[in-house]
C-alpha cells in the first residue's frame, strides 16, 4: 500500500484515498502540431523499471491534484510535489540522486 | 416552504458508544480565496470563528467552521439560519470572485461519542487516529467503508461525523455495527 503525502491539505493519504491521474508533466499537442506528435501526446506513455513521476488526485481528501516521484520497482516514494509545475522541483530531483545516482526519465535528469 | 426532514430522522444506536443523527444542520459551502479580508470577516461574522488553519475545524453548537481544501469552507449556521446567511455572504463578497451554496439538504450529520469513539472510526477510515495524531479540532476528509466522509472531535470521546445524505443510512449502519457491544480493541 501507497501513503502519499498530500501538498495541499498537508495529510498522509492512503492510497485508498487517491486516484492514480497517470503519467506527470505531460506537454499536450493539440490544434496544428502533427500527426506523430499529436499520436505520441495521445498514445506514448513510459513505464519506467524505477524513478517515475505521476499525478495523484486527493479524491476523497481535499479533491486536489499533485504530483509524486516514486520507484516502480520498489514502491518507495521520493516525495511528493505542487501540480502547479511543469517539471520536479530541485529538492525532488536531489532526493532521487541521492537514493538513485544517474537517475534521468525522459528529458528529466 | 417544504419542510426539511432529516435523513434518520434523528435514529439513535446506544450502546458504551452511542451513534447518533445529529439532526438538520445548516450546511454551506464556501469557495474563494481564502486570504480575502471580506470572506475572512463574513466567516467570523456568521460563525464567531475565524477561518481555520489547514486540517482544522471550530465549532460550538450549532455554528462552526471547517476547513475543507485550499480554497474551501464548510460553514455550520443553526438550520433556520441558513437563507439569511447566503444573503450575508453574498452582501459581503459583492465583486469578489466566490461561490457558496447551501448543502444542508445534501447533507448527514452523524455524532458519535463514548468511550471507544475513538476506535469506532478508526476500524473504518484510513486515517491515523492516535490520540498524538488526531485531536479535538483537526478537520479530516475521507471515507468510512465505501463512502466519502468527513470527521472532526469536539472533544475527547467525541466526533461529528458529514457524509452526504444518499449515504447516510450506510453510514449509520456502519457505524453502529462498528460501536457494537464489544467493538473495543484497546489499541489507543
Amino acid at each position: 500500500m501507497l501513503t502519499l503525502h498530500c501538498p495541499n491539505c498537508g495529510v498522509d493519504a492512503d492510497e485508498t484515498d487517491l486516484h492514480a491521474e497517470g503519467e506527470a508533466h505531460l506537454k499536450r499537442y493539440g490544434p496544428g502540431s502533427s500527426d506523430d506528435e499529436f499520436h505520441d501526446y495521445l498514445f506514448q506513455r513510459q513505464n519506467p523499471k524505477g524513478v517515475h513521476f505521476e499525478r495523484w488526485k486527493h479524491v476523497f481528501g481535499c479533491g486536489k491534484y499533485f504530483h509524486a516521484a516514486r520507484c516502480t520497482a520498489t514502491l518507495e516514494v521520493f516525495g511528493t510535489y505542487s501540480a502547479q509545475t511543469l517539471e520536479p522541483t530541485q529538492a525532488i530531483k536531489d532526493a532521487i540522486s541521492a537514493k538513485r545516482p544517474g537517475w534521468s526519465w525522459g528529458d528529466i535528469s | 416552504m417544504s419542510n426539511a426532514v432529516s435523513t434518520l430522522q434523528g435514529k439513535v444506536a446506544a450502546g458504551e458508544v452511542t451513534v447518533r443523527e445529529g439532526g438538520l444542520r445548516g450546511m454551506i459551502t464556501l469557495r474563494g480565496d481564502l486570504a480575502s479580508s471580506k470572506l475572512k470577516s463574513v466567516c467570523k461574522s456568521l460563525t464567531g470563528f475565524a477561518i481555520p488553519d489547514m486540517g482544522k475545524a471550530a465549532s460550538k453548537g450549532d455554528k462552526g467552521i471547517a476547513w475543507m481544501s485550499p480554497d474551501e469552507l464548510l460553514v455550520l449556521v443553526p438550520q433556520g439560519e441558513t437563507a439569511s446567511a447566503l444573503e450575508k455572504i453574498a452582501k459581503a463578497m459583492k465583486g469578489q470572485h466566490y461561490l457558496a451554496e447551501n448543502v444542508s439538504d445534501a447533507r448527514t450529520h452523524i455524532i458519535v461519542e463514548g468511550s471507544f469513539a475513538r476506535e469506532v472510526i478508526a476500524k473504518l477510515a484510513p486515517v491515523d487516529l492516535h490520540p498524538t495524531a488526531l485531536r479535538p479540532g483537526d478537520f479530516r476528509r475521507s471515507r468510512l467503508g465505501q463512502v466519502a466522509a468527513a470527521f472532526w472531535m469536539t472533544d475527547a470521546d467525541t466526533f461529528r461525523v458529514i457524509c452526504f445524505r444518499s449515504v447516510g443510512d450506510y453510514a449509520f449502519k456502519l457505524l453502529s455495527v462498528s460501536a457494537a457491544k464489544g467493538g473495543e480493541v484497546g489499541y489507543f
